[in-house]
Order: structure tokens, then sequence, then C-alpha cells
């Protein structure tokens, strides 16, 4: 049997399940978002004139293009420790990466509402101090959904960061260091493009991973600051438009598509400069 | 370039918890020199290079340059030029960014970093390679940037840290000619770390034989090859006979000897073979037990009556008619050649 039929023989059950579970039912809603309530392209025009529909979309980007800067940098900054760190250093950022896996998305949401609310810890302590006098208004709008996400999202950044530190020889950093450039400059001249495709890979899941962002927005968004997955659930589930809420799914469907070509031409080496 | 520095090593130690890496080296390195530090892995040769290119401090001793105290000066202010092993060149930098690296960082102006990356360029044969990256060159072209940025600051000292040990053999001998040229027109001081006897015999002006993180022997090419301080320093470069000396005789023949006794150490290229008895000179007597055409020479594989095993290696033209395993030989030697151990 020739190596490349092999192949897809063992990959085949994979191809098969996502075949069933994924495309399959996005066929689905891509067929509903041209056929409902009548067939057209209706609901595409309203999903990308209606100014609400364009207003969360809107949010959505800037509040996923923030999120994915502030994890990222300070995922490379975790990853950093882990990677470079003293043993001592490396345990604690190992077990802050992985501890969080065990807990729930939806009871991180919550502690972080006990946390930041106007009568939670923080604001206690803001007041019991002095520092403030009234309650700094810290969940349901933009700030608590930013906090929530970005905590969420630090370990899967953390991954490829690292495997992109790990594959650094240090040697390199020698040669840069022997020739007599400071540590500023080694760690932003030779490091830091050595481990640019870490910084896309890091990127690209957790931009992907913020678009589709559901629970936590609802809790610390509190229904003020709706990302567009919430307002797709709300178009099938509560004000049923389920031709609306498809075509919205088309849509960013084929920007997250959009967005991964692209970065991945960027990682591939050689790629931009 | 007229920058060569001496650099000094006195009594240097260097420990890792209990394990001894350096014990009492000192050597003076002097200007323009080409030394190669030689010895098996873990020999310690590498910890000293890294000793002296400031990357590992030493346990104990001192270093010097040009008679100044250096011990505690950092790396990065020593200005010395360093080749990894596996070279280092930064993956995303063109050939010529590489190059280039060193003099922005002591911050030559533009058109100062444009001609001596030119030069160098030119000097290590890059032509035509100076906009592509690291990735697309070969090992011997990879193997000359390095080079190209490690000479670029016309610094005083330049240590290399097994260059060529990623190197096919013909680009080896071809990188080893380029290495001496670029020694002799630059001037700089060189040391030199290798696992390869032979490269470190064409190489250097002086060798330093290293083994157990101790200094055995430091010479010139040939007289550790032909005068080994010790058993260790004559076995580590090569093939060697040896026979053990009892009262002026071996193997109960009278022969010529620095010494009455001790173990008498010939190399295989001093050692000549005849079919008769030598009436006079020094000669055992043996049987052969292999032959390997080796092209040009001959590998002749001996066995005396005692069972001492020795190697000869002959010119193949030199050689008589019809050597066959078991035939009854003479292997014979110029009194000159023979040196105890």
């Amino acid at each position: 049997m020739p190596a490349p039929t092999r192949a897809l023989l063992l990959i085949g059950p994979l191809l098969l399940f996502l075949a069933l579970v994924y495309v399959l039912p996005f066929l689905g809603i891509l067929r509903w978002s041209v056929t409902l309530p009548e067939p057209g392209l209706e609901q595409y025009r309203a999903a990308l004139t209606d100014p609400l529909v364009r207003s969360v979309l809107w949010r959505t980007l800037r509040i996923c293009a923030i999120v994915t800067v502030l994890s990222v940098v300070l995922a490379y900054i975790v990853a950093l420790i882990w990677v470079r760190g003293s043993p001592v250093q490396r345990l604690v950022v190992e077990l802050c990466i992985l501890i969080p896996f065990w807990i729930s998305v939806l009871t991180r949401a919550f502690g972080w509402l006990a946390l930041l609310s106007n009568r939670g810890i923080v604001n206690g302590w803001l007041q019991a101090t002095g520092l403030t006098s009234d309650p700094l208004t810290m969940v349901r709008n933009e700030f608590g959904v930013v906090v929530g996400m970005v905590h969420f999202l630090i370990p899967f950044a953390v991954f490829p960061l690292a495997s992109a530190m790990r594959s650094v020889d240090e040697r390199v950093l020698m040669a840069a260091r022997g020739m007599g450039a400071s540590r500023a400059r080694v760690f932003w001249q030779v490091f830091l493009p050595m481990t640019r495709a870490g910084v896309i890979g890091a990127a690209l899941v957790v931009f992907v991973f913020a678009l589709g962002f559901f629970v936590t927005p609802a809790i610390l968004g509190g229904g003020r600051s709706v990302m567009v997955a919430e307002l797709i659930y709300l178009r099938i589930f509560q004000s049923p438009n389920w031709g609306l809420g498809a075509a919205i799914s088309v849509l960013l469907m084929l920007a997250v598509g959009a967005m991964l070509a692209a970065l991945l031409r960027q990682a591939r080496p050689g790629g931009g400069s | 370039m007229t920058r060569a520095a001496e650099i000094g090593a006195h009594q240097i130690g260097k420990t890792f918890g209990s394990f001894t890496a350096l014990a009492d080296i000192s050597m003076v390195i002097g200007r323009g020199e080409f030394l190669t530090l030689l010895g098996p892995s873990g020999s310690g040769k590498t910890t000293f290079l890294m000793v002296l290119s400031g990357f590992e401090a030493p346990t104990s001793g001192h270093l010097t340059l040009d008679g100044q105290e250096m011990t505690t000066i950092p790396a990065e202010k020593r200005g010395f030029g360093m080749v990894f092993q596996g070279y280092a060149l930064f993956p995303h930098m063109t050939v010529a960014e590489n190059i280039a690296f060193p003099l922005k960082v002591q911050r030559k102006s533009a058109a100062q970093v444009k001609a001596r990356v030119d030069a160098m360029v030119e000097m290590t044969g890059l032509s035509g390679h100076a906009h592509k990256r690291p990735t697309g060159l070969s090992g011997g072209q990879q193997q000359r940037v390095a080079l190209a940025r490690a000479l670029a600051c016309e610094p005083p000292v330049l240590l290399l840290d097994e260059p060529f040990s990623a190197l096919d053999k013909n680009l080896r001998g071809q990188m080893q000619d380029e290495m001496r040229r670029i020694h002799r027109d630059t001037g700089t001081t060189f040391v030199f770390v290798t696992h390869d006897q032979s490269e470190a015999l064409a190489l250097s002006s002086r060798v330093a034989i290293f083994e157990k993180g101790r200094l055995q022997q430091l010479a010139p090419p040939r007289e550790v090859y032909e005068r080994p301080a010790n058993r260790f320093v004559a076995e580590f470069l090569g093939d060697i006979n040896i026979l053990p000396v009892v009262d002026g005789t071996v193997e109960g023949r009278a022969v010529q000897t620095p010494g009455p006794a001790g173990d008498l150490a010939i190399r295989p290229e001093y050692m000549g073979l005849s079919l008769t008895d030598p009436a006079d000179g020094n000669a055992v007597a043996a049987r052969l037990t292999d032959l390997t055409y080796l092209g040009a020479e001959t590998r002749i594989l001996l066995e005396t009556a005692s069972g001492s095993a020795l190697v000869l290696h002959r010119p193949t033209a030199d050689l008589p008619e019809g050597l066959t395993p078991g035939a009854a030989v003479w292997a014979t030697w110029a009194p000159s050649r023979g040196f105890l151990l």
C-alpha cells in the first residue's frame, strides 16, 4: 500500500468525525442563512446594515483585539519565566498555568464577579483603605469582560510561546551577548524576532478563541456589552430569527477563516519580514 | 589588523558541584598565535574556552589580557570574537545583517558598517550570498558567515568552539586551509577547540592537550606527536607501538634505546619492514597478521613472539612483493625514533 493511502486510512476516522460533527451542521446553518424566513440573501444584507448587529460586530472585534494584545504580552512574560526562570519560578508558573484548567469557565467568571463587583472584594478593599470613596464600576462593562477573557486565555497563549522560546538556541543569545549587545538589545533584536512564530501562533489562538466567547462576556458584561456569540444565541433562542442568527454565524466563520489564512501565511518561515 | 593580544591563564580551576572540570591550568597564549585546545569529550577543553571567553567564571586562578587583570571582566566587555559550535547565526537576519550586528552594537556609522561588511563578505568568499538568510546556505557557507561575524570588529582574540564538527571531511580540509589563510591575513590570536587530532596538528602553532581537566602537554604539533609527554598524549594523537624494554633488550634482542628500561614507543610511520634479519640496527622478529590496502599507504599488523601487537604504515610502492598473513618479518626502526614512556 503506498504511503499516502495508508496515511489517509489512519487519519480517515478523524476526518469522518469532523465532517459529521462540524461540516454537516455548518452546512445546515449555511442553508438556514439563505432560506429563512424566505430564500435569498436578505439576512446577509440585514446583518451588515442593521445598526445593532454592526455595533455588536465592531465591539466584538475591538474587545478581541484588546484581549489578544493583553493576553499575548502577559503570556509572553509568563512563558519567559516558565522557560528561562529558576527551578522554583518554573514550578510556580507551571501550577499557575495548569490549575486554571481544572476550574470551569463559569466558576472563574463568577469568581471575577465576586472580586470586581460594586460590593466586591476589590472595591471593599479600595474603600476601606480610603483610596476611593465610591465603588469603581469594574463589571457589567467592557473592562470586566476584558479582565475575564484575558485571564481565561493567557494559558492558551503560553503554550505556543513557550515552545517557540524553547527552540531558541542558547548559543545564539550567547553570541549576541559576546558581541557586546546589552540585554535589552539581545531581547528586542534577537530573542523576540526568533520567537515571532510563537507570537503569531499565540495571537491566532487567542483571537479565534475570543471571537467565539460566550459565557464570560454574558456574565461579566451583564448584558450590556454583548458580543457576537451572545447575539447569535439571542437571535436563535430568544427572538426567534434563525435566518439572521445563521447569517451572522456564517460571516463570523468567514472572518475567522480569512484571518487564519492571513496569519498562517505570515507565520510560515521566510514570510513577511 | 594588528590588535592581536596575549592571554595569560594562571592556575585556572573550575568545579561544577563536586565535579572538577579544570584543575590548575596555566599557560600563556602568545600574540597572533594559533593555539588548539585538544582532548576527548569531557576533558575540559571547551570549559577552558568558555572561561577564556568570559561566559564561565573560573572557580580559582586568574586571567590576564596583555598583562592586565581580566578575570572578572564579563564576556560582553572583553571584545573577543567567538565562533560557536553550530555557528549560532541569527536565523532571522541576512548574511549581511549578521555580520553588521556587532558593528551596530559598537555604534559604527552606517557607512563604516557597510564598508566593513563588504570587506568581510569579500574576505570570507561570501560574495553573492550577502542577502540570503542562513537557512539558505550550506554548512561551509554558514561557517564562513560565523567567522566573518566574529572577525567583523577586528577582535584581539578569536575563540572557536569545534567550528568544523558539522562539516563533511572534504569541506573540513578546505575550511582548514581557509582558516589558516584568515589567521595569516588578520594576525589575530586564535584559540581553537577540537577533538580531532589531525585537525589540531594541521592548523596550530601549538597544541594544548587536555585530559580529565588537566593540561597534559603544551607544545608545537611535531613535538606533541613525536615527543609526547606521557602515555595518554602518545595514544591520543594516533596509533603508537609499545615495546617493553628490559635491561636494554626488546624481545630478548639488544637494541639502542634512550634508557635501559620502560615502554619504548614508536609511531607506525617510523617503523620499517624487512624480510631478512637486519644484522645491525634496531629490529624485532614478528609474524604478519594482516594487511590493509589504503591506496598510497598500506597498514600492516604484526605480532611479536611475546604477543605484542604492532602497527606499521608503509608506502604501498615500497612494499616487498608477495607479503601474506603468516609471513615471518622483522620490524625495524631508527634509534632516534623511539622514545620511552
